[in-house]
This record gives structure tokens, C-alpha cells and sequence, in this order.
């Protein structure tokens, strides 16, 4: 049999302490898809409980937990590490045509950090649980008797993995492309890397500080987000969404990118203004770190603050809205194939172009103001975190799966399931917008009565969106093992990944590549 | 007025609910309208080009002849920086009116805490998750709160605001006509957040006045009295039976034992009922989180002693 990757070493061992970027592509897959699993559970519980009025499987106590865990599972060990960690790993160094990243084993030791964090965060779920919401805002996350403490650790421990990546990547572009890979010549998911790397590796250690803060204010009492003691409740959202608030893009970024890879290779044709698609991933990162008092128009803070926010908000609309405007300018004239990539790509750029204008709308301050914090709002970061960031996971990892594994997966069952998450997810988060514009506050264990039927509509859709997954899971593992073989090549795509064999061999090319042409040339 | 019928709480109303609301509907109008066709000429355009240029045989490459074109990326940067800049002025217009409260408003103290309003009026008078106010004349809420974040949001006005411990927040609206309308609290405070909602009354400016002097007391038995101070400051988490909420039920508890969290047992005896209400943190019950407001201050000896007459009547 032919040497690659995959038989390279063969125990378990080969795969805990491997240093290939590759394998550790696949480390993150599992443990991706197995939180993605975790946090998708919480889900359905909770669409469950408030599909009718009244208390049904779980007291109010007990939901605010689960809506704790599902949040902070789906952001924290799902969407943030998904694209960078996962496709990133395992895509960046064939595309610039390198061995592997700079770091080899600081790669490994980031993996690591996840599982542990990962590790220590669930460990709460044994230590009573927590039900302060993902964002841990102050001086709830103080008072409450639940376990604060390791979730916010656990945390803690997760941000370096994010840091570590993106240092790693940082370096890897920087210096490993192989010659005549100029800058300008990259394909753009690396570009998307490179601006979610910068991201990472500036606005995670804020959160981290924040982070501990809060547990010195737990143990010791120290009274920064104290009123009591002088401190302010409200300085700790201003250092939560100076983070978070660039973690948006830490989330959507990259998916940006893997749609501009599978756009171009689906149709067969260059991205229309590469450049602008490239300046306006810096330019998104750049701004999105002057918008992060957009999520507290309510929150007391100045008049002015608000209006100046809502302006720079607007402003990261534009370079937003181009890229939208680009991937469908690259479809003119192109040969479409609507294979389940492609699908994903379309899909993506409907949900995505929902979830974007209604950021634009939330950031318009009085509508803000009404629907701030309602299922407006939950709709709104649905769209975006999984109309967006999941479409692209799933887009791209159908995309690379006959890279990965040197099979193919069943074309079939691939867009069945796509068109199960597809439409379950309108089903499920279309209804909200409409409760949150009626007032439906969120976070509410239960509601008042004529929020009933579309929240019934919201439940059912979840269970489309389950039964979607399941048929994907199935597929993907059976094609893991018993798919058809692929050939280096299947998409007929021009990046240099796909110009080594599938699977790729243990250090990825045989012969250093050599560029000459742009990108998707 | 285009969308309110289809939205599940807007009532048939000839009138706006408040002024506020008949200029944010315009601008809401405005931003529906136009995302709405941002959104289907896109996405016809994409669907359009997916069905016209599908791929016809395997082989076949992509035939753009273009990869970029300068002007055309200019105008379709600017035409939504435009719109954008038209959303945020507008935005910023209506803003300034929803926080500029008329100088003769009338002020109202509101207080949130775990998990009930508590409104106080010029004249004294406290009402708990029940704010009255006259029809026509600008109120304004001046907020804080007594322990954790809470959020005042009355949907129909389409305004909220939240209410932090350590400062003053405020809110402010002129009601247009008389009614019954809901509050919910929306930034998530725990268990009883969900609850934790209030009726706004809105009276014509007699009724309110009158409203405003009676004695609501007035005539009372002290058990009576006590009921009526239960409801909305302790109903969040007792329930006037033995059934848990997220503290005790309170029905039979008078003259018995108590385990306390720490060890020793108790008697219920009127001195403990007293402090577990002025002072919860003192004796902290079995198996319950220390979770209860202290009362101290909070409420009038009359009630207080009417609290305790009342948990002493339930069986
Ligand atoms: C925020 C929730 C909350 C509110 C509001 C609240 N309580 Fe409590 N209460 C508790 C909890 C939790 C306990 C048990 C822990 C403790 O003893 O402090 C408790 C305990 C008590 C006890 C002692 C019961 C026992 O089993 O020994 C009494 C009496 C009591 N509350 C009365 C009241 C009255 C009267 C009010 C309204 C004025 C009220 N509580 C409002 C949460 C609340
Ligand atoms: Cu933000
Ligand atoms: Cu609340």
C-alpha cells in the first residue's frame, strides 16, 4: 500500500504525539465534532423545554444552565477553534506549500490546551454546573453560588490554544511559503488565517485578563466590578466585548474564506477582485476592534459612546457587504458544479447575507434599543454563527474530506442532509426574528402565552436541523472507510493542495513546489 | 404601521402606543424594507448565475475574461456605505428624542431586584411589579437596582434600559392611551428571570391622582395586610404553600424545628420569622442557597408585622 499521512506510524501514540500538522488537523476534527455534538445536544433541550408554555422537562434553574453550556460549548470549543484549528491546521501548510507550520509542536501543545481548558470547564458540570450565560457578566458571575470558578479557567486554558495557533500561523505565512508563493499569489483562505491569526493573537489575552479578574474578584473579593467597593459592574463588559466582539470575526473570518475557496473551484474561475477580498478581510479585523460598545447601547453607557459605535459598526458593513458582492460577481460567467460544497457556499451566502443586514439593523441605535437582547437578536447571531461559520465548516470539510481521507464521500446523501439543515435552520431561526421584534426576551426559561406558536414552528425546525447531521455523521464515517477512492484532484481546483496525492504524503510534497501564476490560476 | 398587525403583541390601535414608537416604526419600516431588497437581489442574482452558468460538461473551465473592475467595485462599495450612513443618521435622530426626557416629566423611582420592580412615587407610596401612570403626560423612570444587572423593557414602547447596581439609569415615554401593557426584565439575573416581569397601568390623570392617595392598606386586617405585601416581593420564590421554590414553601412553617445550613436547629417562632426576613443571611435554611433580598429597610413595620401574621395563617 502506498505510504501517506494517515499510515505513516501506526498506535495511538503516533497520533497523541504527532507533530504533523495534518494529524493534528484531524485531532481538532474529532474533538470539534464531538463538543459540535455536546453543545448541539443542549440545543435541542432547550428548544424542547420552550415548546410550550409552562415548565415541561426542567425548572428555570436547571435551563439556565443548559442555555449556560450550550453557549459557551458552541463558542468556546466549537466555532472558535472549528475553521482555524481544524480545516486551518490541516489546509494552510499545502497551500502555501510548506512541510507543516513554523511551530511543529507548539501546534500539538495548543491542541492540548483545548483539551485540557475543554476538560476543566465540563469538570463543573460535576461541580453543580453554571448558569451565569457564556458571557459571565458581573456582578451575576459574582454572586451566584454555582461554579464559576473552573468554567472560567477552563476558558482561560482554551484562549491559549487560540493564541498558539494563531502565532503559529502568524509565523508559518510569514516564512514558509514555498518560492514564488508572494504574498498577492496566496489563495484566500490563507489571507483569512492570517487576518483571524492577528485577531487571536491580540484580542485573547484581554479576555484572559478579564477572565482572571473575575476570579480574583470571587476568591479575594478585590472589588474591581464591585460598585460596593468603588469597582464597576459595567467596565467588565467593556473588557468582555473588547474580546469577544473581535471574536465575531475570529469566527466568521475564516469562513469567509473557505467560501472564497469553494467558490472559485466550483466555478471554475479566478475570485473577482482578489484584492478587495483581501484588503477587506484586514480592513474587518482592523475596525473590529472599535465596535465593541455596539452590545451595550442599554448597558448605561455615555450617549456618545453609543453614536460613535454605531458609526464604526456601519463602517465594518461596507468591506462586509464587497465580499458578498464579490463571491457572486466570481459566479458570472463560470462552469457551476452543485456539488455539496458548492451548496454549502450557497447556502452560506443567503444566511449570511440575512445575519448581515440585520447586524446593520441592530446596529442602528434605537431599533437596538427595542430588540436588544430579545430573539431578534438570538436570530441575528444565529444566522451569522451558524448560517455563517457551521455552513463553512461543513462546506469545507466536504470540500477537503477527499484530501484528508483519499476517499469520496456519497454525493446523495451529502446534499439530502444539506438541504435537511439547510431548511430546518430557517424553520428553526427565522420564527425569532419575528418574536424578538414582538419583545420575546432571551434567556427566558419560560414565556407568556401568545409567544407559543412560533416558538412551537422554532422546536420543530431544530429537529430538521438534528436529523440533517445525523445523515451527514453516517455518511461521512462510512465514506471515511469504505468511500469510493479520489484522485489527487477531484474538484478540478487549482490550489497547490491539490496538486499532492490523496491522502497527502507524510511531509506533503515529494518535490518542493514551485509558483509561478496567482492564485486559482 | 405596515408590520405592527403581524407582530404577536401589538394591539389593533389607531393610535401609536406613544410617539416614540409612531417615528421608530417609520425607521423600522425604512430598514425591513431595504434589507428586504438588498436581500432578494442578491440572492436572485446568485440564483440566477448558479442556473444560467452550470457546468455543462466536466472538462469545462470558467470564462470570465474580467478578474476585477475598479469602478464597478467603487460603486458597489459606496451605494451600501450610502445606505448605511442614511440607517445610522436616522438612527441617531430618533435616539436623541428616546433619551431626552421634557424637563416636566414626572419622575418615578424604580428599583429591580431578585427578582420584582419596586416603583416609589413622589408622595411616598411603593407598588411592587405594578406601575401606574397618567395617559398623556411624559414619565420618567429613574432605575437602579439592589443587587445584579436587570434590564426595564416595556415591549410596546419599544424601550428598555438597563438597571445596574451603584448607579442611576433612566427610561422615559409619554403613553397615548389608557391601558394595561407588559414589562420584562432583560438582562439575565438567574433563576427567576423569567418571571420577573410588571404591569404597566396607564390612568387617565384623575384616576391616577386618586389612585395615588388612597391608603392601600386601608381597612386591612394585619393578615390581610401581610397577604398583600406578599404578592410580588416574595411570590418569586415562596409559595403561600409547602411546596419548594427557590426558597421554601412558606405554608406550616410557624412553631416548627428548622435545620439550618450550618448545624444547629432553630425554632420558627415569630423572632426568627422577623430576621429571616429583615436579615436572611443571619440563619440560612437547609439545602437552600443564600439567595433571599434582605429586607431590612424595605418595607414598613406595619407590613412586616403583617408578613409575619400571614406565614403564621398558612397551613
Ligand atoms: C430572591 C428570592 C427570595 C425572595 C424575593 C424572598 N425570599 Fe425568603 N427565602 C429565600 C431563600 C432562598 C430562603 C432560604 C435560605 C435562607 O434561609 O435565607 C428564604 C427563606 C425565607 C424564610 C425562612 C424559611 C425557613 O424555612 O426557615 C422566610 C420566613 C422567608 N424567606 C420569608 C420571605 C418573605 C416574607 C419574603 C418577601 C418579603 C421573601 N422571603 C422573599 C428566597 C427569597
Ligand atoms: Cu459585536
Ligand atoms: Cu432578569
Amino acid at each position: 500500500m502506498e505510504k501517506n499521512y494517515l499510515n505513516w506510524k501506526k498506535g495511538l501514540l503516533s497520533w497523541l504525539l504527532t507533530r504533523d500538522h495534518k494529524r493534528i488537523g484531524l485531532l481538532y476534527m474529532i474533538t470539534v465534532f464531538s463538543f459540535f455534538f455536546v453543545g448541539g445536544v443542549f440545543a435541542l433541550l432547550l428548544r424542547l423545554e420552550l415548546f410550550k408554555v409552562g415548565e415541561t422537562i426542567m425548572n428555570s434553574a436547571f435551563y439556565n444552565q443548559i442555555m449556560t453550556y450550550h453557549g459557551a460549548v458552541m463558542i468556546f470549543m466549537v466555532i472558535i477553534p472549528g475553521i482555524p484549528a481544524f480545516l486551518g491546521n490541516f489546509v494552510l501548510p499545502l497551500q502555501i506549500g510548506a512541510k507543516d507550520v513554523a511551530f511543529p509542536k507548539i501546534n500539538l501543545l495548543s491542541w492540548y490546551c483545548l483539551i485540557v481548558g475543554a476538560g476543566v470547564t465540563l469538570l463543573s458540570l460535576f461541580l453543580g454546573g453554571v448558569d451565569t450565560g457564556w458571557t459571565f457578566y458581573t456582578p451575576y458571575s459574582i454572586e451566584t453560588n454555582t461554579a464559576v470558578i473552573p468554567v472560567v479557567l477552563g476558558v482561560f486554558i482554551m484562549g491559549f490554544s487560540s493564541i498558539l495557533t494563531g502565532l503559529n500561523f502568524i509565523v508559518t505565512i510569514h516564512r514558509l511559503r514555498c518560492p514564488g508563493m508572494t504574498f498577492f499569489r496566496m489563495p484566500l483562505f490563507v489571507w483569512s488565517l492570517y487576518s483571524t491569526a492577528i485577531i487571536q493573537v491580540l484580542a485573547t489575552p484581554v479576555l484572559a485578563i478579564t477572565l482572571l479578574l473575575l476570579v480574583g474578584e470571587r476568591i479575594l473579593d478585590i472589588g474591581i466590578f464591585n460598585s460596593e467597593k468603588g469597582g464597576d459592574p459595567i467596565l467588565f463588559q467593556h473588557f468582555f466585548w473588547f474580546y469577544s466582539h473581535p471574536a465575531v470575526y475570529i469566527m466568521i473570518l475564516p469562513a469567509m474564506g473557505v467560501i472564497s475557496e469553494l467558490i472559485s473551484a466550483f466555478s471554475r474561475q479566478k475570485i473577482f477582485g482578489y484584492k478587495a477580498v483581501v484588503f477587506a478581510s484586514l480592513g474587518i479585523a482592523g475596525v473590529s476592534f472599535f465596535v465593541w460598545g455596539h452590545h451595550m447601547f442599554v448597558s448605561g453607557q455615555s450617549e456618545w459612546a453609543g453614536i460613535v459605535f454605531s458609526f464604526l459598526t456601519m463602517l465594518v458593513g461596507v468591506p462586509t457587504a464587497v465580499k458578498i458582492f464579490n463571491w457572486v460577481a466570481t459566479l458570472f460567467k463560470g462552469s457551476l458544479k452543485f456539488d455539496t460544497p458548492f451548496l454549502y457556499a450557497l447556502g452560506f451566502l443567503f444566511l449570511f447575507l440575512i445575519g448581515g443586514v440585520t447586524g446593520i439593523m441592530l446596529a442602528v441605535l434605537p431599533f437596538d434599543v427595542h430588540v436588544h437582547d430579545t430573539y431578534f437578536v438570538v436570530a441575528h447571531f444565529h444566522y451569522v454563527m451558524v448560517g455563517g461559520t457551521i455552513m463553512g465548516i461543513m462546506g469545507g470539510f466536504y470540500y477537503w474530506f477527499p484530501k484528508m481521507f483519499g476517499r469520496l464521500y456519497n454525493e446523495l446523501l451529502g446534499q439530502v442532509s444539506f438541504v435537511f439543515i439547510f431548511i430546518g435552520f430557517n424553520v428553526t431561526f427565522f420564527p425569532q426574528f419575528i418574536l424578538g421584534m414582538s419583545g420575546m426576551p432571551r434567556r427566558y426559561a419560560d414565556y407568556i402565552s401568545p409567544y407559543e406558536p412560533l416558538n412551537q414552528v422554532s422546536t420543530v425546525g431544530s429537529w430538521l436541523i438534528a436529523s440533517g447531521f445525523v445523515v451527514a455523521f453516517f455518511a461521512l464515517i462510512w465514506a471515511m472507510f469504505k468511500g469510493k477512492k479520489s484522485s489527487a484532484n477531484p474538484w478540478g481546483a487549482k490550489t497547490l493542495e491539490w496538486q499532492t496525492s490523496s491522502p497527502p504524503p507524510h511531509e506533503n510534497f515529494l518535490k518542493r513546489p514551485v509558483v509561478s501564476k496567482d492564485a486559482y490560476e | 404601521m405596515l408590520f405592527s398587525n403581524f407582530f404577536v403583541l401589538a394591539e389593533e390601535k389607531t393610535q401609536p402606543a406613544t410617539d416614540y414608537v409612531a417615528q421608530l416604526e417609520k425607521l423600522e419600516e425604512f430598514l425591513i424594507v431595504i434589507s428586504f431588497i438588498a436581500c432578494v437581489l442578491i440572492t436572485l442574482a446568485f440564483v440566477y448565475f448558479a442556473f444560467r452558468f452550470r457546468r455543462k460538461e466536466s472538462r469545462e473551465e470558467g470564462k470570465a475574461t474580467q478578474h476585477h473592475n475598479l469602478p464597478l467595485e467603487i460603486v458597489w462599495s459606496f451605494i451600501p456605505f450610502v445606505i448605511f450612513m442614511v440607517s445610522f443618521a436616522w438612527g441617531w435622530l430618533v435616539y436623541k428624542d428616546v433619551r431626552t426626557p421634557p424637563k416636566d416629566s414626572l419622575e418615578i423611582q424604580v428599583y429591580g431586584q431578585k427578582w420584582n420592580w419596586e416603583f416609589i412615587y413622589k408622595n411616598g407610596r411603593k407598588t411592587t411589579n405594578e406601575l401606574y401612570v397618567p395617559v398623556d403626560r411624559p414619565v420618567k423612570l429613574i432605575m437602579t437596582s439592589r443587587d445584579v444587572i436587570h434590564s426595564f423593557y416595556i415591549p410596546t414602547f419599544k424601550i428598555k434600559q438597563d438597571v445596574v447596581p451603584g448607579t442611576y439609569t433612566f427610561l422615559w415615554f409619554k403613553a397615548n392611551h389608557k391601558g394595561e401593557f407588559q414589562v420584562f426584565c432583560t438582562e439575565f439575573c438567574g433563576a427567576g428571570h423569567s418571571s420577573m416581569g410588571a404591569k404597566l397601568n396607564v390612568l387617565s390623570l384623575a384616576d391616577w391622582e386618586n389612585w395615588l392617595k388612597t391608603d392601600p392598606y386601608k381597612g386591612l386586617s394585619l393578615v390581610e395586610i401581610g397577604q398583600k405585601a406578599f404578592q410580588g416581593r416574595c411570590t418569586a420564590c415562596h409559595k403561600p404553600t409547602q411546596e419548594r421554590l427557590i426558597g421554601p414553601g412558606l405554608a406550616g412553617l410557624y412553631n416548627t424545628k428548622r435545620d439550618l445550613e450550618d448545624g444547629p436547629v432553630v425554632l420558627a417562632d415569630e423572632n426568627y420569622l422577623r430576621e429571616s426576613i429583615l436579615n436572611p443571611g443571619a440563619k440560612i435554611s437547609k439545602g437552600y442557597p443564600n439567595q433571599m433580598t434582605p429586607f431590612a429597610g424595605l418595607l414598613s413595620e406595619e407590613e412586616l408585622s403583617g408578613l409575619i401574621e400571614y406565614i403564621k395563617s398558612l397551613k
